[in-house]
């Protein structure tokens, strides 16, 4: 039994989603009680199988390990192929730890609750996927599928306020509007993505990304009558950009702060915890390995952009009043810092900065998946009681909500960077490797960190601080059980990783030397 | 001597047909199962078909071999390959859906249900054929009943114009390869019109290059290749649900896979002269298709059009004249077919409903028909070739065989064709989210609130069947993948390459 | 000269013929008038046994003068003459349903014996011989046109058509003369072998009136003038007859004479008769295009069906043997498929138009829901004239194709296949009457009766069969044609 589960450990991590969606499907929509637990405990099997993979993976091992592969599509030379090294194990974790606290978010969903949890499940099918996968075809698979179940979540369950005009004068439902920019953005980001697949797989005839690690680097023969240089760059900004989109780098964001907004506040959970670290990863796992020097040669203007995304992102941020929209922001910039680091890693491959970047940026991802699920969560739980989100309209209401109040502030910390907590353990490591190889960059990332600061406290002053409205009282109630139970465990990690990171860095700075290692 | 399958299933669908014709007219019920039963034998036939075709043994399968004129070399000779196998069960889905979505046609289903049946005859006779006369017999079968389905069971408005119009532009087309292919007939001198032994004929390279447009537009003319699409989303947005099913979802098929098999498989060198301008309308035909399915507010011409752009990537695959390319064509052939059948039933289902189908005055179907809904988003997944789903599976090799084309003396590299032709991806995805966040998601309009309804279970039972055919190619794709590659191999084979 | 029982058989059917025709005269006379209808079932039972004798008189292979050469004995000549009787047989059922016809005994021996002269038609090798048996086929076709003497339409139609066919057969007369003139012999054969091999004015002058007589026959432009209001005018069974047997005996003329007379002058009457064929196909299809009298329609279909036949014809002039060969075999298919098409065609309008009292367009709305099979085997007619399969008319009309290009006339291929569209569209604008449009009174049934059951299943049924077994009529068609070679 046991040899069976670690043999097919990944296989199992990955599908048992799909299995509890059909477990869903067969019970009686109208229990919803039933529904929700069973949704939530059945969450929790990717997560101790995930745990399993931890504690078996081998961190001293270079290279992939549990891998699986099988024949899917003969004819395109493409197989299912799975398997982790210390950066996708990471990711898996986060993953699998965050499905089921978003899950245990949603209790509040009176709508359709056995669709709603379904499409939780494909939601982790896909990212699950993204993070395992091996095989470029199967990536492009998972990568696109999981758009489907975010589209529906926010348009159908997405904040059922608030209406946007778009060209023409027509006025849609602002989830109407926001979902669709998600999907439509998100998709036609893709496009270069996918067409640069094609091209290297029908060049290459194989989709496997260990052998194109080999074959795509080592070709050196002009295509279509171009030179190869500039095919590879071609196709490398096709990559980049569809990776940009997602994370998002700066110009790219727009689709964010409105997909974040109006979905709802599990799927804002997972969109930031989760969605956006799969276009990090893509850099990771495909960007830098497949072009080496193009990532060399483009690593400027990819720091310039994460730099842009730093300032920009806090600045804009800081112009809020929406709450939601403010922790939206604040993931462009806190994400800037992970792109940073990858483009400093990029650009001086060889080096120990380089290594210590990129460990960065990974723990980085990591953080904020862990903090920015924490405040997307703490933002709902306010909407819930209050209805709104506007904080000019809040006030005062740590008196009312002392416990709610500490844990907003803890985890507000946690995303400012202060020592102690995990936020700072990653920036600091971005920055240390990123100064020696963009001075400059960097200089200015740190005046981004400036206005971090400025729109958090923003954010607790508004809410917590200040003359109470008293409109709230005997309306707004202290966070109550389940929602500490969603809560508390985030914190404990972002505590655990702030005051003793080495369990995790170990793991990620292993697999980043590897990956350095091979460029 | 095997069982004779393909003569079987070729012909008992209008064997039924007749025995339908003998039921008194006032016997409806009666009428509907009997035709059921067929339509369900059907089925299971071409299911048989697929499932027993050995792919590791290739080539063509069941054949069967009769005189029918040897004076002038004509047979009655039968034989399913990769290609026409996916083929011959796509037909076989439609017909079963068709019948079973279309029992609530209430004028005259005796005949209704008669004429569709010649109709799937002539369909599957043009997928099994191994003779050119006898392709174009059954393939003119195949036309003809599409008017009268078309003009008396028809949407009221446009049914006459769209039929006629239909019916001649399939029949100009068919007439104009009919003499590219007794000019093939003639300058063969093997006086046989057995395509087995005209693959092997030997044209001159001349000859080939002036007879290749020929027969090639006029078959593609069905496929719904650009400039001659014209007649196609009027026929389906005038046809009755399942004809337009089967209008879309196979006989569109017919144009494309005749055209292969006419056009480029006797005829290869003219194939290989052509096809870098001929690829040029086919992207006209996915962009310009999707585009202006994008800007339509009837929900029916907007599959119509969608039609037109999927069909081009089929087009498109063909003339890429490379493995991959035609390996998505052919898969893109049965993705397609089902897919737009689950979609012309969706409207269809819809319409019944609503009576009308202005885009913008529907609204929030799914709480009356959620089932519907959810076959729809499959459908609309598909179309913009989701992975996970069939649609991709097909899309996918085609442009890989866009990237890999061999340069032509027209062009250095097909790339450019392959970005340009990508948007109508993004194209697509739009306008089906459009539909289905308005016609399905938001409130149901009051006019109708209280009128609609769900569907019965036997549309339930089609859309399910219909999806999960989708869903099954997209997670599983070398169900299918191989047999077609067998097919592909053999074209490959007389193109020269590979 | 002898006689012998042997000389008789070339012309058994001729003679079983003539006696069918005096039963019927004397049956006439001794039955009751209201009995007399019965004598369409003795009409088409005595057609269907004469087929069935005739097979006796089987020709062998070749082609044998006759009776002094006046006639040839080939399968050519059988051929049509089995045609032409059973064209005879199934107008009689239809004649049955009209009771002016009937009341009439009479009406049954002229069509007896207008047949007996088509089956002369298509066996005279003879000047002579021929002229008589075009009169002997005219003169009670002009009769029946005209046989509802009360009605001025039918008077009118009867008489236009003795004046036109009156005229054209002078002209062809003086041709025949000059014929003679020229070889001093009225044996086809013999006329070809003395004729010189150079064309000469007063040769293609004589071929020119000839030709002015059989293109009247067969209702080619320019010779068509009288065809669609004799149509319109004389009872629908006799207008069935006259577009189908008629026009084949034209056709059967047509065919051995230019093959027998002028083989050397392929290069003048091969673009004469293809720019017939042209004329004939585009302005038969054109005009018919523009018909509110479904009569009217069927007899510019049936003049644009001639010019189908005639590319058949002009390919018969390649030199290439067997293209030449095909042409003929393909002339002598679409004419079988064409007869037992338009038979159909007429049967219906007849079985309809009887019960309906109008020929108009208007009055075939909503048809099939009076009557569902009526309504099938139009569709089934039409579309067989229209060219579909699985009907004889697309095989006919593949093989007409077929010898044109195979005798390198593509563009008279492609003209055909124009055209064919064109008249695909108003069959299917009938069509489309019949089965969409609303009836003014849907409930009213429509009685047939028994005799144009029985010939409309026959013909229906034979439709199908030569459009999916053609290999029995393509090998009869082909061992016709090869017979005149």
């Amino acid at each position: 039994m046991m040899d069976f589960i670690i043999s097919n450990l990944l296989t199992l991590i990955l599908f048992t989603p799909l299995l509890a969606v059909l477990v869903l499907i067969l019970l009686p929509g109208e229990q919803k009680s039933l529904l929700r637990w069973t949704a939530f405990v059945l969450s929790l099997i990717p997560l101790l199988l995930s745990l399993v993979l931890w504690f078996e993976f081998d961190p001293n091992q270079a290279g992939f390990q549990f891998q699986y592969k099988l024949v899917w599509y003969s004819a395109l030379n493409s197989s299912y192929h799975v398997g982790v090294d210390g950066i996708s194990l990471s990711m898996v974790l986060l993953t699998t730890l965050l499905t089921p606290l978003a899950i245990l978010a949603s209790f509040t969903i009176e709508d359709r609750v056995k669709v709603y949890m379904a499409l939780f499940f494909l939601l982790e099918l896909g990212m699950l996927g993204v993070f395992l996968s091996l095989d470029l075809l199967l990536f492009f698979v998972f990568w696109e599928f999981g758009l489907v179940p975010m589209y529906f979540l926010i348009n159908q369950w997405g904040s059922e306020k608030g209406e946007r005009e778009v060209w023409g004068g027509a006025k849609m439902p602002a989830r109407v509007y926001a979902s669709f920019k998600f999907m439509v953005y998100t998709m036609a980001g893709s496009l270069g993505l996918l067409l640069a697949i094609q091209m290297i797989g029908g060049v290459a005839g194989t989709f496997d990304i260990l052998e194109l690690y080999q074959r795509w680097t080592s070709l050196n023969q002009p295509l279509f009558g171009i030179q190869i240089g500039a095919v590879k760059s071609i196709a490398f900004w096709a990559f980049a950009i569809a990776f940009a989109i997602k994370v998002p780098v700066w110009p790219f964001h727009t689709w964010l702060p409105d997909a974040h907004t109006e979905a709802p506040t599990a799927g804002s959970m997972i969109l930031a915890g989760v969605l956006l670290k799969l276009g990090a990863y893509g850099f990771l796992r495909l960007v830098l390995p497949l072009y080496p020097y193009e990532s060399k040669f483009f690593a400027g203007a990819l720091a310039f952009l994460a730099v842009m995304a730093i300032i920009f992102g806090a600045l804009a941020a800081y112009g809020q009043d929406d709450f939601k929209r403010l922790v939206a922001y604040s993931s462009v910039n806190h994400m800037g810092f992970v792109v940073l680091g990858i483009a400093a890693a990029a650009f001086a491959a060889d080096t120990l900065d380089a290594n210590i970047a990129l460990s960065g940026a990974v723990l980085q991802m990591f953080n904020h998946g862990l903090s920015a699920a924490g405040m997307f969560f703490l933002v709902g739980v306010i909407y819930e009681r209050t209805h709104t989100r506007n904080l000019n309209e809040m006030g005062g209401l740590f008196p009312l909500i002392p416990v709610y109040g500490g844990i907003l502030i803890f985890t507000s910390m946690a995303s400012l960077g202060l020592p102690g907590l995990n936020g700072f353990v990653s920036e600091f490591l971005v920055v240390r490797g990123s100064w020696p190889i963009f001075t400059l960059y960097t200089a200015l990332a740190m005046i981004g960190l400036f206005f971090t600061g400025a729109y958090i406290l923003k954010g607790i002053k508004q809410v917590l601080h200040g003359p109470l409205n008293e409109h709230w009282i005997g309306h707004v109630s202290e966070i109550n059980a389940r929602e500490l139970m969603v809560i508390v465990p985030l914190m404990v990690l972002i505590l655990a990783i702030g005051v003793w990171p080495s369990w995790i860095l170990g793991v990620i700075n292993n697999a980043a030397a590897a990956l350095l290692a091979g460029l | 001597m095997q069982f004779p399958i393909l003569s079987f299933i070729v012909f008992m669908p209008a064997v039924a047909g007749m025995l339908l014709l003998l039921i008194p007219a006032d016997r409806k019920t009666e009428i509907r199962m009997a035709a059921l039963a067929a339509g369900a034998f059907a089925l299971i036939l071409s299911i048989w078909v697929y499932f027993s075709y050995d792919v590791a043994a290739a080539g063509y399968q069941f054949i069967e071999r009769y005189d029918w004129l040897p004076a002038l070399g004509i047979s009655y000779h039968v034989g399913v390959d990769g290609l026409s196998t996916p083929l011959v069960l796509l037909t076989g889905v439609v017909m079963f859906t068709g019948v079973l979505i279309s029992w609530g046609i209430d004028d005259r289903p005796r005949e209704f249900f008669a004429f569709l049946f010649i109709l799937a005859t002539g369909v599957f006779g043009v997928f099994v054929a191994l003779d050119l006369f006898m392709l174009f017999f059954f393939y003119e079968i195949a036309v003809f009943p599409m008017y009268l389905l078309i003009a008396i069971w028809g949407w009221k408005v446009t049914r006459e114009y769209a039929a006629m119009k239909l019916t001649l532009y399939l029949f100009i087309g068919s007439v104009v390869a009919l003499v590219g292919a007794l000019a093939m007939y003639f300058t063969s001198g093997l006086g046989t019109f057995d395509m087995l032994a005209l693959e092997n004929a030997g044209f001159s390279p001349e000859f080939q290059r002036l007879w290749f447009p020929f027969v090639f537009f006029g078959f593609a003319v069905l496929g719904g290749i650009f400039p001659f699409h014209n007649w196609s989303p009027d026929g389906h947005v005038a046809a009755p649900t399942a004809v337009s099913m089967f209008h879309a979802g196979v006989l569109m098929k017919l144009g494309a896979f005749a055209a292969l098999r006419v056009g480029i498989m006797l005829l290869p060198e003219g194939a290989k002269f052509h096809m870098p301008w001929i690829i040029l309308l086919t992207l006209v035909n996915v962009v310009y298709g999707a585009f202006i399915a994008s800007v339509q507010s009837d929900f029916k011409y907007v599959i119509g059009f969608s039609s037109v752009s999927h069909m081009g990537l089929v087009s498109m695959g063909f003339a890429t004249l490379n493995k991959e390319g035609m390996l998505g064509a052919g898969i893109q052939m049965f993705s397609h077919g089902v897919m737009t059948a689950l979609f012309f039933a969706v409207v269809g289902m819809v319409y019944d409903q609503a009576h009308t189908r202005e885009i913008p005055k529907l609204g929030g179907f799914r709480k009356v028909m959620p089932l519907v809904a959810l076959a729809f988003i499959v459908g609309g997944l598909v179309s913009m070739g989701m992975p996970g789903f069939s649609g991709f599976i097909a899309e996918f090799p085609i442009f890989v065989g866009l990237w890999n084309a061999v340069p032509s003396h027209l062009f250095a590299n097909y790339a450019w064709i392959a970005i340009l032709a990508v948007l109508s991806i993004v194209i697509t995805a739009s306008y089906i989210i459009r539909i289905i966040s308005k016609v399905f998601f938001g409130e149901i309009p009051e006019e109708f609130a209280g009128h609609v309804h769900d569907v019965n279970v036997l549309d339930k039972v089609a859309l399910v069947f219909l999806s999960a055919i989708l869903i099954i190619i997209g997670v599983y794709p070398d169900i299918m993948v191989p047999m077609v590659e067998q097919g592909v191999n053999n074209v490959l084979r007389l193109l020269g390459g590979a | 000269m002898t006689l012998t029982a042997s000389m008789f058989l070339p012309i058994l059917p001729e003679i079983l013929l003539l006696l069918l025709a005096e039963l019927v005269l004397v049956l006439d006379v001794s039955l009751p008038k209201a009995q007399r209808r019965n004598l369409g079932w003795v009409t088409a039972a005595g057609a269907g046994l004469i087929i069935l004798i005739s097979l006796a008189a089987m020709p062998g292979p070749g082609s044998s003068p006759e009776w002094g050469g006046m006639i040839r004995h080939d399968w050519m000549s059988f051929t049509f003459k089995m045609l032409f009787i059973f064209g005879a047989g199934i107008t009689a059922l239809f004649a049955m349903d009209y009771k002016r016809l009937v009341e009439r005994g009479d009406f049954f021996a002229l069509l007896l014996i207008s047949t007996v002269g088509m089956a002369f038609m298509a066996s005279a090798a003879d000047l002579i011989m021929l002229y008589l048996a075009i009169e002997t086929t005219s003169i009670p076709l002009y009769v029946l046109a005209g046989f509802f003497t009360d009605d001025k339409k039918s008077s009118e139609a009867g008489f236009k058509y003795l004046l036109f066919g009156a005229m054209t057969s002078a002209i062809m007369l003086y041709g025949f003369s000059l014929l003679y003139g020229f070889s001093g012999t009225t044996d086809l054969a013999m006329i070809a072998q003395s004729l010189t091999a150079e064309m000469s004015v007063p040769m293609i002058g004589s071929l020119l009136l000839v030709l002015v007589g059989f293109g009247f026959k067969v209702s080619a432009v320019p010779f068509h003038f009288w065809a669609p209001d004799v149509y319109e005018g004389s009872p629908t069974p006799v207008a069935g007859f006259l577009s189908t047997a008629s026009k084949a005996a034209g056709f059967a003329v047509l065919v051995r004479f230019m093959l027998t007379v002028f083989p050397q002058m392929t290069e003048a009457w091969a673009p004469i008769l293809a720019s017939l064929a042209v004329a004939t196909m585009t302005l038969g299809n054109l005009v018919a295009l523009a018909q509110k009298n479904i009569k009217r329609l069927l007899a510019y279909s049936s003049i644009a069906h001639a010019g189908y036949v005639l590319i058949g014809v002009v390919a018969m002039a390649s030199p290439d043997p067997e293209a030449a060969q095909l042409g003929v075999t393909s002339t002598i298919f679409y004419l079988v498929a064409y007869l037992v098409t338009n038979l159909a065609a007429f049967g219906i309008i007849a079985a309809f138009g009887r019960q309906a009292g109008s020929d108009d367009y208007t009055a075939y709305y909503g048809m099939s829901r009076r009557s569902p099979y009526l309504a099938l085997a139009m569709m089934v007619a039409f579309l067989s004239l229209a060219g579909m399969p699985p009907f004889g008319g697309f095989v006919g009309k593949v093989f007409l194709f077929a010898a044109a290009i195979k005798a390198n006339l593509i563009w008279l291929a492609v003209v055909g296949v124009l055209n064919s569209i064109v008249g695909l569209y108003y069959y299917l604008t009938i069509l489309k009457y019949v089965f969409l449009y609303p009836s003014a009174n849907p409930e009213e049934p429509l009685p047939i009766n028994a005799s144009n059951r029985l010939a409309l299943i026959v013909l229906t049924v034979g439709i199908v069969v030569i459009g999916v077994i053609f290999g029995p009529w393509f090998g009869l068609a082909a061992t016709a044609a090869a017979a005149i070679f």
